[in-house]
């Protein structure tokens, strides 16, 4: 809409011999955005619409058999808020996310920090490891860990048996602590890798002549660290935190799998699964579609800085 | 740039080069423990039932076979689900490519009213969680008739990958600077020609990421498939490896044939990632981490 520094010289009124051929032109770019927007009209657009309203209708097992719905207002919102289930669960979501988004750019940073400060070797080697991790499809990591967690012949049992703690035949996820914790240990094992790489390739942008300066002013590791390297890398780190927020928030296929190979359900839910739960398993969609909106509206407010900042980069 | 930390000038040279390799040791040790896992399916993946069942756990794969392979690819449940897999990965990734390759020209190559709101838009809906979306979605589906439908779980794949693939063909579609083009009509080329003979060419490198990307999404998705893909004749891989962990919690598990069924489903995901990770971060940390 308005001119921006990407706009093509080419849409600039530059004279050109081939005057007939400017009114077709003028609809090329919506020709070229209408299948991107169909696409995303039927299979976003329109589902959002539809929970929406559905989320003003009593819609569960009747409507299913074609009874038309029936419009209750905002009774669904209500007895959502009135609901202290959901308040423990958006509660425990939050905490969740919050818990495994700060420990993995914590570590993330660490790891960055240490792949700046190792020989060309050893940093080769913890990349390689990084992105293997980060590679894994989820489903697969799944089934690793349930393994090496498993109550039977699990390896996790094993070492804590090796070094003094009783922990033979102990099943981890029948206890909603203990469950969690796994859960939030595999998120952070698989989300690390991008974090500590994005950091690490924002410390490779720093130039050596800063970092001289401070020393050659007398700046230790410390203070260099302090003063000038995290001021630095700050904006990197920021995006990264604000994606693992987006991203924990959302988790569903860890907990649902773990739920799966003999967790605890009722009392592990996150958003995710406790909306699935309530929609094919209880199916009841517009409680489903109400708690839903409430799952869209939270992304949707911590992602607004994100994109933000992605249409600074693109203006 | 590779000593970040480490002393900038040669001054502390024996204390740096001790504290150096100390933190070596502690990178290679981290590096061991991130990949463990991924070692553990491996390893686990040659090793028979008897074996993984016994109280200590074997580390290395001597005296292992390939069994455990052989059974899976005899495995009709895993031919079809790979089957699957293969049908809707493709038709996503040919469907992006193709959405997404006109989107980004438009938003690259054209100044257009909604410009903005368009990418704008994007970038909203490619944050928008699935899991706040599948119930809908589910009953979209089933309301036309396409649960269970590889065709109909293509297209809700498509629909989640095209805002990332269009933002970033975007970047790539702007590197190719218009003069080429241009020059080639002043040599007498068409509009249409000197695009496909100049700037496509260029833009095969971004082509191949943004389809590197739709397959890893479509490969590995897991929940809008769990919903819209009810029966089992109609499982995706991810869905089939599911079907073992579920059966972990009532029964004793083959944990060698799982291990080799994931590995199977692991290994082309972890080389095609290998050849975009660098493009897919780009698009994702852009700005932040150049600025």
């Amino acid at each position: 809409m308005t001119s921006t520094a990407t706009a093509p010289p080419e849409t600039a009124p530059a004279p050109e011999p081939t005057a007939p051929a400017r009114p077709a032109r003028r609809h090329t770019p919506a020709w070229l955005v209408l299948p991107s927007l169909v696409l995303l009209v039927a299979a976003l657009g329109y589902p959002v619409g539809w929970q929406v309203v559905t989320s003003f209708q009593h819609f569960g097992m009747m409507q299913q058999f074609g009874q038309p719905p029936e419009w209750v207002g905002l009774a669904n919102y209500a007895s959502l808020v009135t609901d202290p289930e959901l308040w423990v669960i958006v509660g425990r979501s939050i905490a969740f996310c919050l818990v495994c988004a700060l420990s993995t750019v914590a570590i993330g940073l660490g790891l960055a920090l240490l792949m700046g400060a190792v020989s060309r070797a050893g940093r080769l080697v913890l990349q390689v490891a990084l992105l293997l991790a980060w590679a894994m499809p989820v489903v697969a990591s799944m089934t690793v860990w349930t393994w090496i967690v498993n109550w039977r012949n699990g390896l996790l049992n094993w070492a804590l048996e090796r070094v003094g703690v009783d922990a033979q035949g102990h099943n981890w996820l029948v206890e909603p602590l203990s469950f969690l914790v796994v859960a939030a240990v595999i998120v952070v094992w698989m989300s690390v890798p991008f974090v500590a790489l994005s950091i690490y390739a924002g410390l490779t942008q720093l130039s050596p002549e800063v970092l001289e300066a401070a020393e050659i002013d007398g700046a230790g590791g410390w203070k260099r660290l302090r003063h000038i390297i995290l001021p630095l890398v700050a904006p990197v780190i920021s995006i990264v935190l604000l994606l693992q927020l987006i991203w924990d928030l959302r988790v569903f296929t860890q907990i649902k799998l773990l739920q799966d190979a003999g967790g605890v359900a009722n009392e592990t839910h996150l958003l995710g699964t406790y909306i699935y739960q309530l929609g094919t398993g209880a199916g009841d969609f517009g409680m489903a579609s109400a708690v839903s909106i409430l799952m869209l509206l939270l992304t949707v407010a911590v992602s607004w800085y994100y994109v933000r900042s992605l249409m600074k980069e693109e203006s | 740039m590779s000593r970040i930390l480490g002393p900038a000038s040669s001054r502390h040279s024996t204390r740096g080069s001790t504290r150096r390799s100390v933190l070596t040791v502690v990178a290679v040790l981290v590096a061991l423990v991130w990949a463990f896992p991924v070692y553990w399916m491996v390893n686990s993946a040659f090793l028979d039932k008897a074996t993984l069942q016994s109280s200590t756990p074997t580390f290395l794969p001597f005296g292992g076979s390939f069994d455990n392979f052989a059974t899976v690819f005899g495995d009709a449940g895993f031919i079809r689900a790979l089957g699957i897999s293969l049908a809707v990965t493709l038709v996503t990734v040919a469907a992006a490519i193709v959405i997404a390759f006109l989107g980004a020209l438009a938003i690259s190559r054209f100044r257009f009213r909604g410009r903005r709101s368009f990418i704008l838009a994007l970038l909203l809906i490619q944050m928008l969680p699935a899991e706040g979306l599948f119930i809908a979605q589910y009953k979209m589906m089933s309301s036309v008739g396409l649960l269970n439908n590889v065709l109909g779980l293509a297209l809700l794949y498509t629909a989640a990958v095209v805002p990332f693939t269009v933002w970033m063909l975007r970047g790539f579609v702007a590197g190719v600077p218009v003069e080429l083009e241009e020059a080639a009509m002043v040599d007498g080329l068409s509009r249409t020609k000197a695009f496909l003979r100049i700037t496509f060419p260029l833009l095969a490198p971004g082509l191949v990421a943004s389809g590197v990307y739709a397959f890893l999404q479509a490969w590995n998705e897991f929940t809008v498939a769990l919903v819209v893909m009810t029966e089992e004749q109609s499982r995706t891989l991810p869905l089939w490896l599911r079907g073992f962990v579920q059966a972990s919690a009532t029964r004793e598990t083959d944990w060698g044939q799982v291990m080799a069924a994931s590995t199977v489903v692991a290994v082309p995901v972890i080389i095609f990632f290998l050849v975009v990770q660098g493009r897919m971060s780009n698009g994702l940390v852009g700005g932040a981490v150049k600025g």
